[in-house]
């Protein structure tokens, strides 16, 4: 076994040394009977087997690299520079644990610092954390924090929310019986929220842009949270978004939550991400996860080192802010590369290059019969009508070999008013030639 | 690159102090400035064409003023990171002690696996026809998990530890509302890794200790006391966090059982058992594997990592969405649940590069190669037991399982502290042990060396411990060395109080190479 360290006559001179006749003598607290269970498994195999076994699997599946592609939704395909892969492959960032040991830890401890810097400034917030599991579980502990700071336990959440956001937060709020109210699905990014908000209102959850791509000015709802007492948390699962729209900062949200995928990250089926968690420096002691601080070491050198861990579940237990431990240590290391090789020019370029093909697309699709694009104002995706079932049409797309978008009845099953409606994405990696085809092919199929 | 006016290593005066040099470095160990410092406006690491033309729709939303994002060349950016990355130990650097992380080696097939075009770049909410593949990693990693625990369902989508006990004590919670029974106690030992009570009170539960025997056990006589028609499960971690198997471990499960509780169990050092005992033999309900401990994905710096559940058959409905099934056109993704499902955890599917990873692990192992992960890890771990018994104090008889545990009463009356004696460690060349952990002995340390290491590296480990252990005993000038270690590395000893006390949780414009003055943080 080519990972294994010992020899037979290590194993041999080991047990020798520890005074016991065979292996099966360590394990002599074993229930009778628990030991050594047959296994009907298939027994080791060399590299090469291995690869031949993930090729067939790799094949049977359609990867975006070699269709048109339009699908966003949550998770997005944008190009990774080649820096950052190799840069999260070396050993010392790839293979060391949470740096609990600072000393020997400064590369991860710096990292993270700068990954919170930048997470704060592109959200236009005060303070960020070292990076949750997701964006769905950030905003369910944001409203957690949100509940321990206003005392309160109600949560809103829009209707223009994804529904993995919705349903992560419900599932969490559950466990203690927490009200929480879902607004209608909110298609056309029109909602009120500000009815909802009552004195029992611990924070309005909303998204920007909505699932649906709608953008929106918060500034009169995060007012109206403020007015009652409540707080607004902001949620982006386009991270990209923030080179070109004004920040949730910007328009007085107290928490922001998003998933950091789009910088850095490969899409790899949906996970794993890297949940992005900011908010304002009053509310730091309430925040869930690692903070990463800047101090001093003995010789007045700077240096970093993990901090205000009191709120963290291996100091204070159950009375933790939160129970996560592991975080996303490395796919943040990959959002602060990326990050650092854009630049603010970079990421300003980039979101304009997805906002300007996206309206290009949005202006093709507009001229077929029968599609209608649904948000005024959008990013990089947007909400389309069909005059028949989405789904449908999904399907006749892959016959063509295009992966068309995501039909909202994937996200919302169930509800018959999104039936015809289709989410697409346009990022920097989709040719003129890809929309050309996708408009072609929806002309033939609908 | 040493433009005018501007250091490029903040605070050069305070390093070249220390180190004598004119720029701070120690030849290879450099000064690395924060990336905020080494940018400026004007420049770029990425090539980008230009924006198509268009009319903008963003409806009055576009961004006013500057992010405040640095701009660097690719070699600037590759320089930084790299230099970042050796100030870190690493696995791949030299053994990795950690008791209860497992910081066993990285295979880097699993890393190429997970690159492969048609799984790392597929998108979660393609149509199901054409991810098929990827769901069959799925499922097979799922039927590799159920046969090594002998446990008939397993959730995949928690993205952690933790995330997994949660999910773990979502399923129970559901399972005792299906049964109209509303329980409010968990019973958690006090040696349990910090998160299971905060895993407990997230679901609404109160935490109960179960107190140890002398031998570092489960009392059961304590645990048949604490039981009772309000307690909804108890939470253990197998083998325990002293490093020892629960050897009454079916006692225990049947005695909640017949509360009518369920029993979780924290899966955190399955290393040591995987292949040769499996939890579901033992009477568990519910257990999550950490794969990026058992089953080698990379604990990258602090995750990502990866957390599914196994669950027995009295708790096998209550799943979190979504899951794999198989239907008539191949395999299918359920995810959208029955009534008994609990809900969604998280976005989309679960950590799937990190079940590549760990299929990989699994398949290059076999069930062969697996039970001898188990036995050796096991093994390593009584062999430094039986090195450091005369010299350092074992909490508690052998043998134990994948992990060792002193404590620190061998450095009692020596001034030298676990913590001073972890920092000493860091000098040799090795990452110390886990400290301070578990609390249920005083000045713990606990050591695992994994069954990645070779016998001479495990030889080498048990020669430096055996001389620090006498170095600490013989006391005189060797007290003040072990309290002024870590003396070689590229930091010594930080001001955590200093930290906590006035955050500075991010850079500022303005605070560029401002020194920091040490007096004013007394």
């Amino acid at each position: 076994m080519r990972y294994l360290g010992l020899t037979e006559a290590d194993r041999h001179e080991m047990l020798e040394t520890i005074g016991v006749p065979g292996i099966d003598a360590l394990f002599k607290d074993v229930p009778a009977g628990a030991l050594n269970p047959r296994l009907d498994l298939p027994p080791h195999q060399g590299e090469l087997e291995v690869e031949r076994a993930f090729a067939a699997m790799a094949k049977k599946n359609v990867s975006p690299m070699d269709v048109p592609f339009f699908l966003g939704a949550g998770a997005y395909r944008h190009h990774i520079p080649a820096a950052v892969d190799h840069l999260i492959q070396r050993s010392e960032f790839l293979t060391s644990y949470t740096p609990y040991q600072p000393e020997i830890s400064q590369g991860t401890l710096q990292y993270l610092f700068e990954f919170q810097t930048q997470v704060s400034m592109i959200t236009g917030m005060e303070v960020a954390n070292a990076s949750m599991y997701d964006g769905a579980t950030s905003a369910a502990e944001a409203v957690l924090m949100a509940q321990r700071i206003t005392k309160r336990s109600k949560a809103v959440l829009s209707g223009g929310l994804h529904p993995h956001y919705r349903d992560t937060v419900a599932t969490l709020m559950d466990q203690t019986d927490q009200p929480h109210v879902a607004a209608p699905v909110d298609l056309a990014g029109n909602e009120d929220l500000s009815t909802l908000i009552d004195d029992q209102t611990a924070c309005v959850v909303v998204q920007n842009p909505s699932v649906f791509g709608q953008l929106r000015d918060l500034t009169s709802l995060a007012r109206a949270c403020q007015a009652k007492g409540a707080l607004l948390v902001v949620a982006v699962t386009e991270i990209t978004s923030l080179g070109l729209i004004t920040p949730p900062g910007a328009m007085g949200a107290d928490i922001v939550v998003a998933e950091g995928q789009s910088i850095g990250v490969p899409l790899s089926f949906g996970g794993p991400y890297v949940g992005l968690f900011a908010t304002r420096e009053k509310y730091v002691r309430q925040m869930p996860g690692r903070l990463c601080g800047e101090t001093v070491d003995q010789d007045g050198r700077r240096g970093f080192v993990l901090t205000l861990s009191a709120r963290e579940q291996h100091i204070r237990r159950e009375k933790a802010t939160s129970n996560i431990c592991t975080n996303s240590g490395l796919c943040a290391l990959a959002f602060t590369i990326h990050m650092s090789l854009l630049g603010e020019a970079g990421l300003t370029k980039l979101a304009e290059i997805n906002h300007g093909k996206a309206v290009q697309l949005a202006e093709k699709l507009s001229q077929l019969k029968g599609v209608a694009i649904v948000p005024q104002a959008f990013y990089n995706e947007f909400a389309i009508t069909l005059p028949q079932p989405a789904a449908s049409v999904v399907e006749k797309l892959v016959e063509k070999k295009i992966l068309g978008g995501v039909p909202a009845s994937r996200l919302f099953p169930g509800d018959k008013s999104l039936e015809n409606v289709l989410l697409v994405t346009v990022t920097e990696t989709n040719t003129e030639g890809d929309m050309d085809k996708l408009v072609a092919a929806l002309k033939e199929v609908l | 690159m040493n433009r005018q006016g501007r250091t490029t290593t903040p605070h050069a005066a305070a390093n070249s102090a220390v180190t004598g040099t004119i720029t701070g470095n120690r030849g290879l160990q450099m000064e690395e400035a924060l990336i905020f410092e080494i940018g400026e406006d004007g420049r770029t690491g990425v090539d980008l064409p230009d924006a198509p033309n268009v009319k903008d729709r963003l409806g009055g939303l576009k961004r006013q003023g500057k992010i405040g994002l640095p701009g660097l060349s690719e070699p600037q950016v590759i320089r930084h990171f790299v230099r970042l990355s050796q100030k870190n130990y690493s696995i791949d650097a030299g053994l990795y002690p950690l008791g209860s992380c497992t910081m066993k080696h990285n295979p880097r097939l699993n890393e190429k696996m997970a690159r492969l075009p048609g799984l790392g770049d597929v998108h979660p909410l393609q149509p199901v026809s054409t991810v098929q593949g990827a769901l069959e990693v799925i499922d097979q990693l799922a039927g590799w998990l159920k046969t090594l625990t002998g446990m008939p369902a397993v959730a995949m989508s928690p993205a952690a530890g933790a995330h997994g006990e949660l999910c773990g004590l979502m399923a129970i919670r559901a399972a005792l509302k299906a049964r109209g029974d509303v329980r409010k106690r968990i019973l958690a030992p006090e040696s349990a890794h910090g998160t299971n009570p905060a895993t407990a009170a997230l679901c609404g539960y109160t935490v109960d200790p179960i107190p140890a025997t002398a031998d570092g056990r489960v009392d059961l006589d304590a645990l048949q006391a604490k039981l009772g028609p309000d307690v909804a499960a108890i939470m253990l971690t197998n083998p325990n966090t002293c490093g020892l198997f629960e050897r009454d471990i079916k006692k225990v499960a049947d005695m909640v059982h017949a509360a009518g509780a369920f029993f979780y169990c924290d899966g955190a050092n399955f290393n040591a058992i995987v292949g040769k005992v499996r939890p579901g033999d033992l009477g568990i309900d519910a257990m999550h594997i950490n794969l990026h401990k058992t089953f080698s994905t990379p604990h990258g710096g602090g995750g990502p990592g990866s957390g599914p559940v196994v669950l027995s058959d009295s708790l096998k409905d209550f799943v979190p969405v979504p899951y794999v099934v198989h239907g008539k056109n191949g395999l299918e993704l359920v995810e959208n649940g029955d009534a008994k499902s609990f809900g969604r955890m998280k976005s989309f599917h679960g950590q799937m590069g990190m079940f590549i990873r760990a299929l990989a692990y699994m398949m290059s192992h076999g069930a062969d190669g697996l039970k001898r992960v188990a036995e050796d890890s096991v093994l390593s771990a009584n062999y430094v037991l039986a090195s450091l018994k005369d010299v350092m104090s074992p909490s508690f008889e052998g043998p134990c399982m994948h992990e060792a545990l002193f404590d620190d009463r061998f450095l009692k009356d020596t001034g030298v502290t676990t913590l001073d004696f972890a920092k000493a460690m860091i000098d040799e060349g090795y990452h110390p042990m886990t400290v301070y952990f578990p609390l249920v002995v005083h000045g713990a340390m606990l050591i695992e060396p994994t069954e990645s290491e070779s016998k001479d590296s495990v030889d080498a480990f048990v020669t430096t411990l055996r001389g620090l252990a006498e170095k600490a005993k013989a006391g005189g000038e060797n007290v003040a060395m072990f309290q002024a270690a870590p003396q070689l590395t590229p930091r010594r000893r930080l001001d955590e109080t200093r930290a906590a006390r006035a955050p500075v949780l991010r850079w500022k414009p303005g605070s560029n190479g401002a020194p920091i003055d040490k007096a004013a943080a007394e």
